[in-house]
């Protein structure tokens, strides 16, 4: 049995969890999720400013912090904090913690063959849209392969105490040290996708631990002090999900289901490049106090293609609020809503959308929201995205006036105007797999 | 007899591009059949009226007594495009627990 621990959903995530699950129990494995669709563009732009960047700068920080105790308790590390620049990442972490030694995985950013898979005839055609790609191209900051759990596997046999990728997958993270330690091969589809479930079950965090969970949510022990997921993996494909037991959170197979269903589509078909996962296949059981034991999962073979993330620019956009009190907030909230696009209208300033509303009446649920007739305030919510940046900068000066030119009763402007941000969208094509190959260098 | 559907099943939503997606889980497998009979893509397409442009998807999964929800052209284009402040549909599964269904 292995021990895997997430403690890392996303770039942004609780900074203690990492330190707490290496402090307050056995792990042997510790992954790390880093990267969300949008994240590489943004370590994409960091790159074009300073060639020394691109990759998530608290990593580094975390393994100095770390070093001692991981070689201590043999604990290795799998994360896909490299970014756009995982060589730059993999000298950091050397500089903070030069005893460990760190391996790169190479081979999943094409952002430079573009050109060349167009010239081969690949279209690239958005898999939500089937748009061809060149539409875009000019404005194109990344492109990604994600990359799945055999070339971490093969960093993890070099004897690596870090695995630092680029844009694999998060349940590869996961899959990678059951491929590593119990040597499943490349066909055995029902484990890789017993492993690729385990991932997605963990690769949020504490989303599986309590956190986020509807169910007896105000009785979830000492939430402060959550405990993040381990899996605990066995050689034939079952797995047991728990948390330390000194730490907060609750793993019961509620907390495990609702995860389980996150940011799901076709359950029969969750495809990685590792293999086709069944989620249909999914037997749980509570086992004891915290401890959820999962088995049955059947999978399917890996598919031809792999899936690109790429990102372009697409606009900009703004949003800006003010607050009406009540009598009538909502009615004074609508009326300026009103008065703001008359006002554009009349100055000839074209956006592709102008979307409104009215946070603590509608602004979560839409027309789902339970009545709530007279509020005592209303968050007015006007946000504008458009091509033209002179029309979206003109927006950011039609809120603020209306405190004395509109209906009575208008505050909550005190931030100025709201700033114009560039829209970075995604972009998801597919691709013969055997155009990527990845290799991995150690670093020590 | 009428009910709100938070008083069989909870929910977990996210998404995926201009997609929200819901799970719906009954807390007791007994519930699951009514959940199956209730939970209709239509009525979760008329439930949330103008947010959802495209059409709405139905998966089972008996064996977590669930199913899952897939909420085409939800997100107002989805993840920084968007304009709405639930651009990630983080709420769109608790506002389907207000959905009233007929209960055995």
């Amino acid at each position: 049995m292995i021990r895997i621990a997430n403690g890392q959903g996303f770039w942004g995530d609780w900074l203690e969890a990492p330190v707490r699950l290496v402090d307050e129990g056995p792990i042997d494995f510790l992954v790390l999720d880093y990267l969300a669709e949008v994240t590489m563009s943004i370590l994409q732009k960091q790159k074009e400013e300073n060639p020394a960047l691109g990759y998530a700068r608290d990593f580094p920080p975390l393994i100095g912090r770390l070093a001692r105790k991981l070689k201590e308790r043999n604990i290795k590390v799998i994360a896909n904090a490299g970014g756009v620049n995982p060589s730059a990442c993999a000298r950091a972490v050397l500089q903070l913690a030069p005893e460990l030694k760190v391996a790169v995985v190479h081979g999943d950013d094409v952002f430079d063959r573009i050109d060349s898979f167009l010239e081969k005839g690949y279209e690239l055609r958005d898999m939500d849209t089937d748009e061809p790609i060149r539409s875009i191209r000019p404005r194109i900051l990344s492109a990604n392969a994600y990359i799945g759990a055999f070339p971490l596997a093969e960093a993890l046999d070099s004897g690596a105490d870090v695995v630092i990728a680029g844009r694999s997958t998060d349940t590869a993270l996961t899959l990678a040290p059951m491929v590593h330690r119990f040597g499943w091969k490349a066909d055995d589809w029902d484990k890789l996708a017993a492993g690729t479930i385990a991932g997605h079950i963990i690769e949020c965090g504490a989303q599986c631990t309590g956190g986020n969970c509807q169910v007896d949510w105000e009785n979830i022990p000492d939430m402060a002090n959550i405990g993040y997921p381990i899996i605990e993996a066995e050689p034939d494909g079952t797995f047991t999900v728990t948390k330390h037991g000194s730490a907060g959170g609750r793993v019961h197979s509620d907390t495990v289901k609702e995860q389980l269903l996150y940011e799901l589509g076709d359950p029969k078909r969750y495809i990685t490049p590792d293999c086709i996962a069944d989620f249909t296949s999914i037997q749980l059981a509570d086992s004891g106090e915290n401890r959820v034991h999962v088995s049955g999962i059947r999978g399917g073979p890996r598919p031809p293609t792999l899936k690109l993330s790429i990102s372009y620019t697409n606009g900009w956009k703004s949003i800006g609020t003010l607050v009406y009190s009540w009598p009538q907030a909502l009615a004074k909230a609508r009326a300026a809503d009103r008065i703001v696009r008359a006002r554009l209208e009349a100055l000839g300033l074209r956006f592709d959308e102008i979307y409104t509303e009215f946070f603590g009446y509608n602004a979560c649920f839409g027309a789902a929201a339970p009545p709530n007739p007279d509020p005592p305030e209303i968050q007015l919510r006007i946000g504008v995205r458009g091509q033209d940046r002179k029309a979206v900068d003109r927006f950011t000066r039609e809120l603020i006036p209306l405190v004395l030119n509109g209906p009575p009763g208008a505050t909550g402007f005190g931030e100025g105007r709201p700033p114009v941000r560039e829209i970075v969208a995604y972009w998801s094509a597919l691709l013969p797999r055997e155009e990527i190959e990845t290799t991995v260098e150690v670093i020590s | 007899m009428k009910k709100p559907l938070s008083a069989i099943a909870h929910t977990r939503s996210g998404d995926k591009g201009d997609t929200s997606n819901i799970g719906v889980i009954a807390f007791r497998p007994e519930d699951y059949p009514i959940v199956l009979r209730e939970v209709t893509a239509e009525r979760v397409k008329n439930f949330f009226g103008d947010l959802v442009k495209g059409e709405v998807k139905r998966f089972e999964l008996p064996n977590l007594g669930a199913i899952n929800l897939l909420l085409h052209e939800a997100l107002g284009g989805g993840g920084t495009v968007s304009l709405r402040v639930d651009a990630q549909g983080k709420t769109c599964g608790a506002a389907l627990l207000g959905m009233e269904i007929e209960v055995d």
